[in-house]
């Protein structure tokens, strides 16, 4: 058939390159740590604004890029791991540790831990837009 | 005589706790909901034959209605309590209240915008419909300022000052309570609220700015001056001065003496006044073993005619 577009093409090797990059512990807690140092990031922004301006912050573009940032991240890793994690595992019995399987295991323990860190994204973010109040 | 003063969050009578006695129920509701149609599933899937069951759809279900649906549950749940945490917005030259937590009693202050500012104690009075911010503070330890009809409790603390953000939606009769365990007496450290319509409550506010009453029966306000009562207790426009105690200009038009503890009788002024440590332990006032009966019956009859 006809020759690939370069669009899928590109698409096709940032695939082949998912699929072929080791999982470790540190793309594990990627998505943790976008949510904690988003945490971090709301507390200090509240506390700053009210600190220094004495009052909560009223034009928080800022915090909203920032929390549009952490959500793109820990998304993007979910897709990463989304595709790791359906990468054919190795045959039973599963007696040794293969290379393959402990692949897929991480993906899909980052894959998880991307959901529950995207909703803890959100679930820090909501009240800074609801509360306006530096008590 | 009225009902007695509701002290329950079941009975809300302020806007916040109007807003959280719903918030209680829409979740009660809700969990009971859930926890119905748990005890379904479970019914279910015990009774069905299991050939009938699929693995595949199982864990599908517990992802769905284990994970995601309760997520987005707890999202639209925030997005609707959180506004009711915004304060109350409050308008400019507001009624401003000071509410001072002190061992075992509440000096309250009123400044209306353009007036004098008025002291009295135990008991804090409120117009209905208008915000008013309340600034708790304490000058000795820390106090909790709970008014569980009213909104949530706040700490008084030693050296800050705590605004809390209120409005009364319903006139009514009341009871607060002190919540942090500040000292012997802490357990009877309580006051009545009184939640009145605008017009009555400006009446009240310029009876308490009238100055006290002139003793009908010198002879009580003779004794009460004698035993040096006036070193703690101020009585506006006699010699009495006093700022170490509560202000007992008013006193006969509070419902309650002692912060919630006693009613307002002239029998319970006397007994009081001589053997206050006994009835309220801890209590900063001494007792005076030795004042005739006949004496603190004076002071009493004194005490309780100051409407
Ligand atoms: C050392 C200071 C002191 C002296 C002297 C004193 N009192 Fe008191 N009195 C207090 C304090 C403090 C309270 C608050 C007690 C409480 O409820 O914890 C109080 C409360 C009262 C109350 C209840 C007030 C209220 O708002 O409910 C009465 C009535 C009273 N005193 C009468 C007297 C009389 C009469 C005398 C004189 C015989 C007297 N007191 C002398 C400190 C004093
Ligand atoms: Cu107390």
């Amino acid at each position: 058939m006809s020759k690939r577009r370069p669009r899928g093409r590109m698409l096709h090797g940032l695939h082949s390159r998912i699929v072929t990059a080791r999982v470790t512990l540190w793309t594990l807690i990627v998505p943790p740590t976008v949510w904690a140092v988003h945490f971090l990031f709301a507390y200090l922004w509240a506390a700053v604004s009210c600190e220094k301006a004495g009052r909560f912050a009223s034009f928080p573009v800022l915090f909203w890029a920032g929390t549009a940032l952490a959500l793109a991240l820990i998304v993007a890793s979910a897709l990463v791991a989304m595709v790791q994690k359906e990468t054919p595992g190795d045959p039973p019995p599963h007696d040794a540790g293969t290379d393959t399987d402990r692949n897929r295991f991480l993906a899909t323990a980052t894959w998880l831990l991307a959901g529950l860190s995207f909703a803890g994204v959100v679930f820090t973010a909501l009240p800074v837009l609801f509360l306006l109040d530096c008590r | 005589m009225t009902s007695p003063p509701r002290q329950s969050a079941l009975a809300p009578f302020g806007a916040e706790a109007i807003a959280t006695f719903d918030t209680t129920v829409v979740l009660t509701i809700g969990a009971c909901l859930i926890f119905g149609i748990v005890a379904l599933l479970f019914f279910v899937a015990v009774r069905s034959p299991g050939d009938r069951l699929s693995h595949t759809q199982g864990m599908r279900l517990v992802l769905v209605a284990g994970a995601a649906l309760p997520t987005l549950i707890l999202a639209a749940l925030l997005v609707y309590v959180l506004p009711q945490m915004r304060p109350l917005p409050v308008p400019p030259r507001a009624l401003g209240v000071s509410a001072v937590g002190e061992q075992f009693w509440w000096r309250t202050v009123y400044r209306a915008p353009g007036q004098p500012v008025l002291e009295t104690a135990n008991e804090l009075r409120l117009p209905v419909g208008q915000t008013v911010t309340i600034e708790l503070s304490s000058p000795d330890v820390i106090h909790s300022f709970w008014v569980p009809g009213l909104a949530g409790k706040m700490d008084m603390i030693p050296g800050r000052i705590n605004r809390l953000i209120v409005r009364a939606d319903k006139p009514g009769l009341y009871r607060g309570q002190c919540a942090e365990f500040c000292g012997l007496g802490h357990a009877v450290m309580a006051f009545d609220v009184i939640a009145m319509s605008p017009a009555d409550y400006d009446r009240w506010l310029a009876d308490e700015r009238r100055p006290a009453v002139p003793a009908a029966d010198p002879a009580g306000a003779a004794t009460f001056a004698e035993y040096g009562c006036g070193g703690c207790h101020a009585i506006r426009d006699t010699q009495a001065a006093g700022r170490i105690g509560p202000d007992l200009t008013h006193l006969a038009a509070r419902r309650h003496i002692a912060a919630g503890m006693l009613p307002m009788t002239v029998d319970a002024i006397a007994r009081f006044t001589r053997d206050a440590p006994s009835l309220k332990p801890g209590v900063r006032m001494p007792a005076y073993p030795h004042m005739p009966p006949a004496d603190a019956q004076a002071i009493g009859r004194y005490l309780a005619a100051l409407k």
